[in-house]
């Protein structure tokens, strides 16, 4: 076992675990923040996305070793006050369902809107599909990125 | 307006039976409680032996704050919302004041049935509520209950232009008699004020700020990680183990092994147990360890010998069968005959949520968390197995990270409990991704063969429907090995005059179980392209030629079949669906090069559909490009959640269609991730259209009706676009060059 200090929504937090343990866990098991999401463990589904360095990361396939000194935002970290534009709009258009699958489509496209002002439908096909919804919200996914876009420029 | 789900217990929702009526309702703190029962998908047999004949119940507090308890699982279909509104509506209560409370050892969620088949005993609950109220409000103020009425939690009597809220009535209320549920005069539908708009799902705000808690996110005090290694060949068992390098691993803390579920299909074997202290350490102790397992029974099959069995038992003595005519239909003479067969693969549920579940056993009582459509089924099997009174179990559902038919406990409830009276401590058991892709309980594969003979007209003379499949309730039942199989081609609504559908169940080691809709998914797809080839075969439009036929079936009415629900679709209805939906997707427009129209049509769960599908097939590439779907549900409870329901079936049934098949080899399924069992992505998202039509009937079946109709819209839409006719599920792009 190794101290590891980690930067996660603005706080600084103290781990004892191995360096290769993903950061998914450490995230849900020893800091209690479940919010980020265990889907697959292999990078495929984008239930455990988070922000490092502002860049939409999956969690479960960034080991603790590679986060030393870097800026982890997970769900519960996106919006300092209140709700982030992209969560507004995700409750504006009623997207989830199950909601599973939610913090992680919002924060791939909270990363999305950080990197391009207006991202058209080709943008966010390729910024989203990494990101799996059984539940099929995909339509209203599409349609709350447009809204959090137009209410972020307006 | 808040939802509460568990793991918050509700001790005062727990056993209100009528007989303790008066007096559980003093010690609830002076509420009014006016108790219902809703009806359960499933019925445990030890079930009857509760003397509560209640299962939900509505409180009413002397400060105004309303309570309904709810016995249903939330998994994304949006109950939490839409049966308040249906209590709200009738019992005349300000909506933004009722508060939901789950309901432990909630059962039976599932079927599409919560609103379908809640919304009479909601209503006549609700009833009884405002009828109570009027009448308490009657005697304080001396004036016939005839001059009062009820509105916003607030009982008026306009003559003098008094008001009093039900919340001061409530002492009053509860000395009252209550109205008999089933005489109590109900609401004229047309004064109905809430129901029919669109209501934001109250489950939402959490799910946004990730602090929903779904059964993977219960965190108790001491709580302690598993993992199981389960055998992977169909019905095998294990052979010998070493942990030695297992319990190396940094944070293991114990291994041992347990015998497998006694209700499983592979019962009397045992597997491994890995417990850490996080779920990170378990998964890499079970990857540390060295196990032999041992095939079963079925150590040769595969997809290959599977579909061989389901393809000789199209030809195999008929196992049941459905018809109308002592003739085989087959050897009518016709003026032009076709004949099909149509196959459909396993499917994995692949809910977000892996399987899970949290125990806590302390003091002769236990304690359980789970994300599960059947809680009370999970405490009578944990009552059962601990050997303790059920009573002493309590299940507190989560929200549920995706149910489609998959949460209901078996195995990994009966490996939680296993686990946690061995190690004596809170436990969570994850199940892997690849757990939950290789001991999943599978939606049946499937074959149909359909033969058709249409006279000169395009009139249907036979259809010969053969289904073998690998049954579900067989499993357990072989004499009742069709009743689940058969919705959507038994009761299809086009006029045959010699019809014959036969059923011949295929034995398989795969374990089967339901998966949203189930059958109709296989059945209205081999149905709606059919129709679609025998219309072609006719030389008629699609559209037009089902319209002739239900026209037929309505000026002709002949021996009807309907499936074993005892429903039938009106004719004339599902001609004014069809007449929609192409008016909507503008049909016979031309649409360009390489792109097609599909159309297909349902009735279920007396939920009336029809679709048009619209795709671009070039270069090899398939693309559905537009939905567009008109939905009859009956009446509309919530706007938002009924559109949310439709789109996400057409985009799972799409789903279904186009990506997903789970192979086995050498007795093993050989799916483990969604690196080889992938689902519908963003990019492959179509726009979707739908428009919802109210027919003057209570609100039938939603969740599960839509999924059913994008299949053969899409197939029939490929068709048209490229000349070629699809068969085989997942539609393979390679079969198509256009």
């Amino acid at each position: 076992m190794t101290q590891f200090a980690l930067d996660v929504n603005d706080r600084k937090q103290i781990v004892d675990a191995e360096p290769e343990m993903p950061l998914l866990w450490v995230l849900r098991d020893l800091l209690n923040l479940t919010g980020t999401k265990y889907g697959c463990g292999i990078g495929l589904c984008g239930a455990c996305t988070v922000h490092i360095d502002g860049v939409a990361t999956r969690s479960c396939q960034t080991p603790l070793g590679a986060t030393a000194g870097k800026r982890i935002v997970t769900i519960e970290g996106l919006a300092a006050n209140g709700l982030h534009p992209v969560q507004q709009a995700w409750i504006a258009q009623q997207v989830p369902q199950c909601g599973y699958c939610q913090p992680g489509q919002i924060m791939s496209a909270a990363a999305l809107l950080s990197q391009q002002q207006r991202p058209g439908d080709a943008d966010i096909d390729e910024a989203m599909a990494g990101n799996l919804c059984r539940c099929g919200t995909y339509f209203r996914i599409r349609e709350a990125i447009h809204q959090a876009t137009e209410k972020m420029h307006s | 307006m808040s939802t509460r789900p568990s793991p918050a217990p509700v001790k005062s929702g727990i056993a209100i039976s009528r007989r303790a009526f008066v007096a559980t309702s003093a010690a609830a703190g002076g509420a009014l409680i006016v108790g219902l029962t809703l009806h359960s998908r499933l019925h445990h047999p030890t079930s009857g032996a509760s003397q509560d004949p209640f299962n939900a119940w509505i409180r009413i507090h002397p400060d105004g704050q309303t309570q309904l308890v709810l016995n249903k699982s939330e998994m994304g279909q949006g109950v939490f919302t839409a049966l308040p509104m249906i209590l709200a509506e009738e019992a005349e209560i300000d909506f933004s004041r009722i508060a939901i409370v789950q309901a432990d050892n909630a059962d039976g969620t599932g079927g599409s049935g919560s609103v379908w088949e809640g919304y009479k005993p909601l209503r006549q609950a609700g009833a009884q509520v405002r009828e109570v109220m009027i009448a308490a409000a009657a005697r304080r103020w001396r004036v016939p209950t005839a001059q009062c009425r009820a509105r916003n939690s607030q009982v008026l009597h306009p003559p003098s232009g008094r008001l009093l809220s039900y919340a001061s009535l409530v002492e009053d209320a509860r000395q009252l008699p209550l109205p008999d549920p089933n005489t109590v005069p109900l609401k004229d539908p047309k004064e109905f004020t809430l129901l029919g708009r669109s209501i934001p799902h109250l489950d939402i705000p959490d799910k946004v700020k990730g602090t929903a808690r779904f059964g993977l996110d219960v965190r108790l005090p001491g709580m302690v990680y598993a993992v199981v290694a389960q055998c992977p060949y169909f019905r095998g068992d294990l052979v010998r183990f070493d942990a030695t390098k297992a319990k190396a691993i940094p944070g293991v803390l114990e291994v041992f092994d347990i015998p497998t579920d006694p209700n499983a299909a592979n019962k009397n074997a045992r597997e491994i147990a890995v417990v850490a202290v996080n779920t990170w350490a378990a998964i890499q102790g079970r990857n540390a360890l060295v196990i032999e397992w041992k095939p079963g029974q079925y150590h040769d099959e595969s997809t290959e010998s599977l579909t061989a069995q389901i393809r000789a038992a199209l030809d195999a003595q008929e196992y049941w069968n459905s018809t109308n005519t002592n003739l085989n239909p087959d050897t009518v003479p016709s003026a032009k005959r076709i004949e099909s067969v149509y196959e459909f693969p396993l499917l994995a549920h692949a809910s977000m949520e892996p399987m899970n579940i949290t125990i806590r056993l302390e003091g002769g009582r236990c304690e359980i968390w789970s994300p599960t459509q059947d809680g009370g089924g999970t405490q009578e099997s944990a009552a059962k197995y601990l050997g303790i009174d059920k009573r002493n179990v309590t299940v507190h559902v989560t929200f549920i990270g995706g149910g489609f038919g998959r949460r209901f406990g078996s195995p990994f409830d009966h490996q939680g409990l296993q686990i946690a009276r061995r190690i004596q401590r809170p436990v969570q058991l994850v199940w892997t991704r690849e757990d939950d892709f290789t001991h999943d309980r599978y939606r049946p594969a499937c074959m149909h063969r359909l033969r058709g003979g249409i006279d000169q007209e395009g009139n249907i003379v036979s259809w010969t429907d053969r289904i073998a499949d690998t049954s579900i309730i067989g499993q357990r039942d072989p004499r009742q090995a069709q009743s689940y199989e058969l919705g959507g081609a038994l009761d299809q609504p086009y006029p045959a005059q010699y019809f014959r559908l036969s059923y011949v169940p295929v034995e398989s080691g795969v374990t089967r179980g339901a998966w949203r809709g189930v059958e109709i998914q296989f059945n209205l797809l081999a149905v709606e392209c059919f129709i679609d080839e025998l219309a072609h075969l006719a030389g008629q439009d699609p559209y037009l030629f089902r319209r002739r036929l239900l026209e037929n079936a309505a000026t002709h009415p002949t021996a009807r079949r309907s499936n074993f629900d005892g429903t039938l679709a009106d004719p004339t209805r599902m001609i004014q669906m069809l007449d929609l939906v192409t008016e909507k997707a503008g049909w016979g427009k031309h649409l360009g090069p390489h792109r097609g129209r599909g159309i297909s049509c349902f009735f279920s769960k007396t939920t009336y559909l029809a679709q048009v599908a619209e795709v671009t097939v070039k270069d090899g590439n398939l693309h559905v490009d537009r939905v567009i779907t008109v939905v009859d549900p009956g009446r509309v409870i919530n706007m938002n959640g009924i559109r949310a329901q439709i789109e996400g079936a057409v985009l799972m049934g799409l789903s279904a269609t186009l990506k997903e098949r789970i192979t086995v080899k050498n007795g093993m399924i050989q799916q483990q991730n969604f690196n080889s069992y992938d689902l519908l992505r963003m990019p492959d998202a179509p726009q979707l259209e739908t428009y919802l039509v109210e027919g003057g009937r209570p609100p039938g079946g939603i969740g599960e009706p839509p999924l059913a109709l994008i299949g053969p819209s899409v197939g029939n839409a490929i068709f048209a676009a490229t000349g070629k006719r699809l068969r085989k599920l997942p539609f393979q792009l390679d079969e198509v060059s256009a």
